[in-house]
């Protein structure tokens, strides 16, 4: 695989950012930077705005109010973006399909489709189960071949919403090392977590968010070590924030 | 000789009369189901795919068109095609012509509805999937329709079953010619009235077998789509 080592789509900043749907607020007056460099994490409880935030970061749902950069730009189309979503879908094709497809609509000429489609299936630790029907694979391996199918499209900027949920200690384990080794390589990773332990393995920056709002942010280790907003330490001290 | 030894003997010496019959039955609905898919399959993907105003009641009256009474899809045909009627001049009443018209008109509804669902349901399922990566509007088209093509087959089959097991609306516009617009169907109503049970059992018999056959081909469609696509 080829990854970008630099992207015009970062800095991503959301400045007073709102998306509301119906009466619910969402997202409240939200407003951060996205910085090339290590994975930032989002972290915070259920319906505190983490998927909504990366749609939004995506280009999938537009702010209701403030504004959203990719580059210092307000429209940007999607191509070196990426998201793997919280309950990825199959599509009904083989493994390998699946990633042709994920070429094909990322404009890849077809003449490099079986090329790509060997290395992201050995990258994510697919080999050999090219021909199997997507849906028939287990959730882990549904998981990895969602991974492969967003690298497909050789982004610059990769989100991941709760990758490893339901997942077991090794299913884990394994995503955990593609994110490092994509990271490795240059792609900024956003990724949201429940998981405090995931937080601290794959962070370089942490955001804590809560009902709609930034919370506190920080280096992972200032984060986990020093918080200063009683919220975040009532979160790390896996007190239910409500 | 019994009726019904009658009938398989006409089967097993391959009776040319019985076999006319059957050709031109396949032909007509063959014909039917096709132009029928060729209509109901892109009008089933744009009502499911499209937002417009008056989409639920056209959904509505689509669902209801799938219960057409063929007697009456017959008359309206006969009505279009008769010498007094708007489009008399084609000359196409009493041909197998105008029984595939009658059948495609009775069979179209129900593609398109069947198709509507396949693709809506679908659709539910992937859109998050397909906007995520950047997916166009022609793509979006293309990939619903091939991901639900054992489904979407299985709508097509539907509708030549219905389209070979009718006779109210081709009976009408066709005639019961014999030799010209004789069908397995029509031929079994009138062979019945006349008694001759012999031919009616043969027909009825090549009739259930086509049924059975097209039911099989609905599960074998369904059971590689499983098998092969997940």
């Amino acid at each position: 695989m080829s990854v970008r080592t630099s992207s015009s789509d970062l800095p991503i900043r959301f400045l007073d950012v709102d998306i509301v749907a119906g009466d619910v607020t969402i997202l409240d007056r939200l407003s951060i930077n996205i910085s090339p460099g290590a994975p930032t994490v989002l972290i915070g409880p259920n319906g505190s705005g983490k998927t909504t935030f990366l749609r939004a970061a995506m280009g999938l749902i537009a702010p209701s109010g403030g504004r959203i950069t990719w580059g210092g730009r307000e429209v940007s189309v999607p191509t070196r973006r990426a998201i793997l979503l919280q309950r990825p879908v199959m599509l009904r094709r083989s493994a390998a399909g699946n990633i042709r497809y994920a070429l094909a609509a990322a404009g890849v000429p077809r003449a490099d489709h079986e090329q790509r489609v060997t290395k992201l299936l050995s990258l994510v630790g697919l080999q050999g189960l090219e021909g199997r029907p997507a849906r028939r694979l287990s959730g882990g391996e549904q998981q990895r071949l969602s991974l492969a199918r967003a690298l497909a499209r050789d982004p610059a900027v990769l989100f991941l919403d709760e990758p490893t949920a339901s997942l077991d200690p090794a299913a884990t384990k394994m995503i955990e090392d593609i994110v490092r080794a994509v990271s490795a390589g240059g792609v900024k990773i956003v990724m949201a977590t429940h998981d405090l332990g995931e937080a601290k393995r794959l962070a370089g920056d942490v955001v804590l968010l809560h009902r709609g709002r930034m919370v506190e942010t920080g280096p992972v280790d200032l984060f986990f070590a020093a918080p200063t907003t009683r919220e975040a330490k009532r979160f790390i001290a896996g007190e239910l924030l409500i | 000789m019994p009726d019904n030894v009658s009938a398989f003997h006409l089967l097993l010496t391959g009776d040319p009369t019985l076999f006319a019959i059957v050709r031109l039955s396949l032909l007509v609905s063959l014909s039917a189901g096709l132009i029928a898919a060729l209509i109901g399959v892109p009008l089933g993907a744009l009502i499911a795919l499209t937002a417009f105003r008056g989409r639920e009641l056209t959904i509505v009256v689509l669902n209801a068109l799938m219960g057409l009474p063929p007697v009456v899809v017959g008359l309206t045909v006969y009505l279009m095609l008769s010498r007094s009627g708007p489009l008399g001049s084609w000359g196409l009443l009493f041909t197998p012509e105008a029984m595939v018209v009658a059948q495609a008109l009775l069979v179209t509804p129900i593609i398109a509805a069947l198709t509507r669902q396949t693709i809506e349901d679908l659709w539910v399922e992937y859109r998050d999937e397909l906007a995520a990566m950047n997916v166009g509007p022609w793509r979006r088209v293309r990939t619903l329709i091939w991901d639900a093509r054992f489904s979407l087959v299985t709508a097509l089959l539907a509708g030549f079953g219905r389209a070979a097991a009718e006779v109210g609306a081709i009976i009408i516009v066709g005639g019961n010619i014999e030799g010209f617009t004789r069908t397995m169907t029509t031929a079994i109503a009138l062979e019945t009235s006349k008694g001759n049970l012999a031919l009616a059992i043969g027909l009825g018999t090549v009739l259930m077998i086509v049924v059975v056959l097209v039911s099989g081909l609905a599960w074998a469609a369904r059971r590689a789509g499983e098998r092969f696509a997940g």
